[in-house]
């Protein structure tokens, strides 16, 4: 029996397509995962069920949902629809409920406004729904605001909305990206739930294969508005007959060609760092404060690949800020080659033997400046700028696998990956020795992600760098480092040998850590893993 | 597409009808249609004519030649407040930005509130009771008030870059708050600039009008928009004509300049999003 | 109390004691002698120092501010040079034209501006909103003074609808007190009605592009049960704000006005203050709106808490 049916959707917004022929079936209690990177569409699929398109968008073809059509169906009867036969859930619980109303009344709303209940009733509903998803009730009263709840306990909160009239089909929306890992798991738990329990259709949108392998009984991968492969999850991952499902399921799983040569050297020694910030404080009560950073302790040596991982909030970036010298200790020391000590006073020559590349392509660079200038302006370090200065802007772009001329070009011109590659070009110019990458591939399709950690290693190998990979992704850390750190509330909990800590990890948080983390079952993708 | 059109519409207005006055009140250093003081009595209070573009009032003056000169009032009134805003209010702007959370960043925010709870007039009205009414007083009634404008613009548009990566690789290059202020955020923040430049200007304008208009502005002979309104309130039954231009000019070179702000945002909004 | 009113509080009585030594300042230390300057060149030393001692300008600055701000305390704001009489009656009598002024001016400028903006925001790019806006563009553009000009020339001098100035008092009745407060009233309005019709088309449109408009669209509910459910609510800070800054623009902005109309409020007795060099009036009626703009404010950001939870701790 077929729940959902699309067949051919095809959608234009102002003349322009981005869906093309889109066809599938979803079954009651089936979970179809939808996969590809930014830009191919999903998103686009769901609205379009939903009809929810921008203005100025056209849509063909045709979808049913349990008999009834739902292209080119009046607004009206469309809202019927919505939140009572068909769920939805975005990927950013942050911003996805209004601020100014409780949990109680958001999740009634879903009861009240099909006039499916009165207020008391609705009401009493929705905190069923709520212990439902995980909210239990003396924790969680109604009366809650969204502001006094974490960001996985909000997607709780938007799960609870979505179910509340027990829909035939729930579409998610990337759910679990803007989450940490442990509470992914714990969201992608309750669904599974849910679709057992409930038999409704799940349809699953993410950029993430592991995500899906663990979760999917059906998937179709989607590249530029079109299907290119679909079909049982195990059959789709193993057979990969499409060019473009194995370039993306091989990049997924890449790990680059690495030879370390890892001396004794240390590069950069952190001492006991403590990074304390005052808390707001209150008329008459003694001063408070918050230790981000506590008492950490690392040493990163000649040519070595250290990861740092942990989740939001666990004080990695805050430590990369104070690593930098860009914020100042409260305790401790950070030193550089062993002696000089790291700081915002530090001296420009030091600073020079230490760049960082960050996570962000669009906010790394000044819109108004061209590449050439860009990359060139870590010279400031030097007390003069070298003399060949020009022809070191050229080697660095050259370098990183992009063309002298692009230092003509404004940043606006490049993509993503190509942005990065000029990262860290402006992070190689003045010849450092160790480099801090914060996130620099996490917000990286996984195609582009796999070049730039090639190109990492590369470099590594041929400029004799020391790397500190901070990074949630444990995929990505294992890929490119050679020791990890485990960082919890602050502290590290946990440190050795990257294979060692991610194959038997031995303080529970690490455990669960890996535990969470979603992974493609290992005979799935035999033939690459020779490869 | 229809929608660019409509607002390139409006942006071509805009700089057609402010470039119109400022236009008439260059021209009138070197041409008016009469000399703007000569009185001739015999010939006061005419409607328009062939003679009179514009009429004559009650002393027979010209009003088109009062006009133009009024222009040059107007706008070099806005144009200089503007400058003491823009003066004072971006370097401040920035300085908090570059120090938001810190004690400096509370002063010049808490100064700038103290300000604005003083309603421009309120400051005419003191400057003046104190010095005396003039153009120069009401310039700097006027250019205060712009002043934390500015400086908050500024300092909003300022503090959302300065939490970009960019401004961290500055800082990695070894560059401090002012090099990275002048180098990074200024050149970013222009365009806002820009836009509550065209607003305070026009703003500028009505408020001069205003305070001429009550006798706190430039005084006489000094031909001024507000003062001939004020002079036509009188003779409103007997030549209601006198009251209509110069409210027509002010109306029509305000609508310019915020047509122009509106279509320079418009047209600097879709570019920054793209380079953003 | 929460702690963000707290901190407004404290801010509140901050910018009261700034702002009233910026005034001392500028009234009395600036000019140098201020009974010198009440009296102009020509008079003796003889009857400066009389006037100076009468109304007690005598002794160090720290104590006559002192003398004054305490005297502003317990609602004794001097006495006035040019009518002698005590200057809180004055400003007493005087407000019973600015206040319903203001209020009447505000109360049409909302009623105007809301449907306005509503309108705009959900026709957003088609015509109801471009006429809208067309008409907002023109309203900021007129300065209230002309266009009350216009209105004395068209209903009170043509049409003879209502009056063309003077203000007959609240003694005869509600009736013809706002006759003679409709025409001031409009004039103060339209300019006021038009930017508040753009903030709060701006901040509806702003609110709609919200993640949470798109929830509670999954939800179930039409746009425009989303606007009303969830936009409204979330698009009245920034329009409670240019409320409050309307509040003092328009007791400030009544002083223009009600020279045009003759209106015997407080703007005309700051001008008779100012033309007549009575530095105490000046004085104290400054004070009295820079103090009614801060509590204004203060009373928007109170505003604020019960609008927004998240201020509620």
């Amino acid at each position: 029996m077929t729940l959902l049916s699309v067949r051919d959707l095809s959608v234009a917004i102002h003349g322009r397509p981005v869906l093309n022929r889109v066809s599938f079936d979803l079954a009651p209690g089936e979970v179809f995962g939808l996969v590809g990177e930014s830009g191919s569409g999903k998103s686009m699929t769901a609205l379009a069920l939903m009809g929810l398109l921008p203005h100025g968008a056209e849509v063909g073809g045709q979808a049913t949902l349990a008999g009834t059509g739902l292209i080119g169906l009046p607004e009206r009867r469309m809202c019927g629809l919505r939140g009572r036969e068909i769920g939805l859930i975005f990927q950013e619980p942050m911003t996805a409920l209004n601020p100014m109303k409780t949990i109680g009344d958001q999740v009634a709303e879903t009861l009240l406004i099909h006039g499916a209940a009165s207020r008391g009733e609705a009401l009493r509903v929705a905190r069923q729904r709520l212990d439902r998803v995980g909210l239990a009730g003396e924790r969680f009263p109604l009366e809650r605001f969204p502001h006094e709840l974490s960001g996985g306990q909000r997607q709780r909160v938007c799960i609870a909305m979505a179910i509340a009239l027990r829909p035939k089909l729930l579409i998610a929306d990337e759910p679990t990206t803007a989450l940490d890992v442990t509470t992914q798991a714990q969201i992608l738990d309750l669904l599974r739930g849910l679709v057992a329990e409930e038999g409704m259709g799940l349809m699953l949108i993410t950029h993430d294969l592991a995500v899906v392998a663990g979760l999917a009984t059906h998937v179709a991968v989607m590249q530029a508005g079109r299907i290119v492969e679909a079909g049982p999850t195990e059959t789709v991952f193993r057979t990969r007959a499409d060019a473009y499902t194995r370039a993306l399921f091989a990049a997924a799983h890449h790990v680059p060609r690495r030879t370390p040569r890892i001396g004794s050297a240390p590069m950069l020694t952190v001492d006991r760092a403590l990074r304390r910030y005052p808390l707001a404080r209150r008329p008459f009560a003694p001063p408070r404060f918050f230790d981000a950073v506590k008492a950490v302790s690392l040493r990163l040596n000649k040519g070595e690949s250290l990861g740092l991982v942990g989740e939001s909030g666990s004080g990695k970036s805050t430590l990369a800020r104070a690593v930098l010298g860009l914020d100042p200790l409260q305790g401790g020391a950070i030193r550089l080659f062993g002696e000089h000590p790291v700081g915002p006073r530090m001296p420009d020559t030091l600073r020079a033997g230490l760049q960082a590349v960050f996570q962000d392509p669009y906010g790394s660079f000044n819109p108004r400046w061209r590449v050439a200038r860009l990359v060139a302006e870590p010279f400031h370090l030097l007390p003069a700028p070298p003399a060949d200065a020009a022809e070191r802007v050229s080697a660095a772009l050259t370098d990183v696998g992009l063309r002298p001329e692009d230092g003509e070009r404004f940043i606006h011109e490049f993509s993503g990956g190509q942005r990065q590659r000029i990262a860290i070009a402006r992070a190689l110019i003045t010849r450092p020795e160790v480099i801090v990458l914060d996130e620099a591939v996490s917000a990286l399709d996984v195609r582009v992600r796999a070049q730039i950690l090639d190109l990492l290693c590369d470099l590594q190998d041929r400029h004799g760098l020391s790397y500190l990979f901070i990074s949630h992704d444990l995929s990505v850390v294992r890929a490119i480092t050679d020791r990890v750190l485990v960082m919890q509330a602050g502290e590290i909990v946990e440190e050795g040998p990257t294979d060692r800590v991610l194959d038997a990890p031995e303080h529970p948080y690490t455990r669960d850590l890996v535990a969470a983390t979603p992974k493609i079952p290992p005979g799935w993708m035999e033939d690459d893993d020779a490869a | 597409m229809r929608r660019g059109t409509r607002r390139r519409v409006g942006l071509w207005l805009g700089a057609v009808l402010a470039g119109t006055f400022v236009t008439m009140a260059l021209l009138s250093f070197v041409w008016t249609p009469w000399p703007y003081a000569a009185m001739d009595i015999a010939q006061k209070l005419r409607p328009p004519s062939a003679a009179h573009w514009l009429g004559t009032d009650q002393f027979g003056r010209d009003v088109a030649a009062q006009l133009m000169v009024g222009a040059r009032t107007s706008i070099a009134v806005a144009i200089v407040a503007v400058g003491i805003g823009m003066g004072a209010g971006v370097p401040l702007g920035l300085w908090a930005a570059a120090t938001r959370g810190s004690w400096i960043d509370e002063v010049i925010q808490r100064g700038g509130d103290l300000v604005f709870a003083f309603p421009s007039l309120v400051i005419a009205i003191l400057i003046t009771s104190v010095f005396g009414p003039s153009a120069v007083n009401a310039i700097l009634a006027i250019g205060i008030f712009n002043i934390p404008v500015f400086a908050r613009v500024t300092r909003g548009g300022a503090l959302s870059l300065w939490t970009l990566d960019y401004i961290r690789a500055a800082r990695l290059a070894g560059k401090r708050g002012a090099r990275i202020s002048v180098e990074h955020i200024l050149p970013n923040v222009a365009n806002l600039l820009i836009v509550q430049g065209t607003i305070q200007f026009s703003l500028g304008i009505l408020a001069e009008a205003g305070l001429s208009y009550v006798g706190l502005g430039a005084q006489p002979p000094t031909p001024s928009w507000g003062r001939m309104l004020a002079d036509s309130q009188t003779l409103m039954g007997l030549a209601p004509q006198l009251a209509l231009f110069p409210g027509l000019a002010i109306v029509l070179t305000v609508l310019g300049l915020n047509l122009l702000g509106d279509g320079l945002r418009d047209l600097m909004d879709p570019r920054l999003r793209r380079q953003a | 109390m929460p702690r963000y009113l707290l901190s407004r509080l404290g801010s509140l009585v901050l910018s009261l004691v700034v702002a009233s030594v910026v005034i001392f300042v500028v009234v009395q230390v600036i000019p140098g002698d201020p009974a010198t300057f009440m009296m102009g060149l020509n008079a003796t030393p003889d009857t400066v120092e009389a006037l100076r001692h009468s109304l007690g300008l005598t002794g160090p600055l720290p104590l006559r501010y002192l003398h004054w701000v305490g005297g502003m305390l317990t609602g004794d704001l001097g006495t006035s040079y040019t009518y002698r009489v005590p200057v809180a009656g004055l400003v007493l009598q005087r407000l019973q034209v600015s206040l319903p002024l203001t209020v009447y001016a505000m109360a049409l400028s909302s009623l105007l501006a809301f449907p306005a903006g509503m309108l705009a925001a959900a026709r957003r790019g088609r015509g109801a909103d471009l006429a809208v806006m067309g008409a907002t563009q023109l309203g900021i553009a007129v300065p209230n003074f002309w266009f009350a000009m216009l209105l004395v020339i068209v209903f009170a001098l043509r049409l003879h609808w209502l009056p063309a100035g003077g203000f007959p008092g609240w003694g005869g009745g509600l009736w013809p007190g706002l006759r003679g407060l409709t025409l001031p009233a409009v004039a103060l309005a339209l300019p006021q009605a038009a930017i508040l019709t753009r903030v709060m088309r701006s901040a509806l449109i702003e609110t709609l592009s919200q993640d949470f408009i798109r929830t509670a669209r999954a939800k179930g509910l039409s746009q425009g049960q989303a606007v009303r459910r969830h936009g409204l609510r979330n698009a009245l800070i920034p329009v409670l704000t240019i409320l409050g800054l309307q509040f003092s623009f328009l007791l400030a902005g009544a002083i223009i006005i009600e020279n045009v109309f003759y209106l015997p409020g407080l703007g005309r007795l700051i001008f008779q203050g100012i033309t007549q060099r009575d530095l105490i009036v000046v004085q104290s009626v400054v004070m009295l709106l820079v103090a009614a703009v801060i509590v204004v404010n203060f009373a928007v950001e109170l505003a604020y808490v019960l609008v927004d939870p998240r201020l509620r701790r």
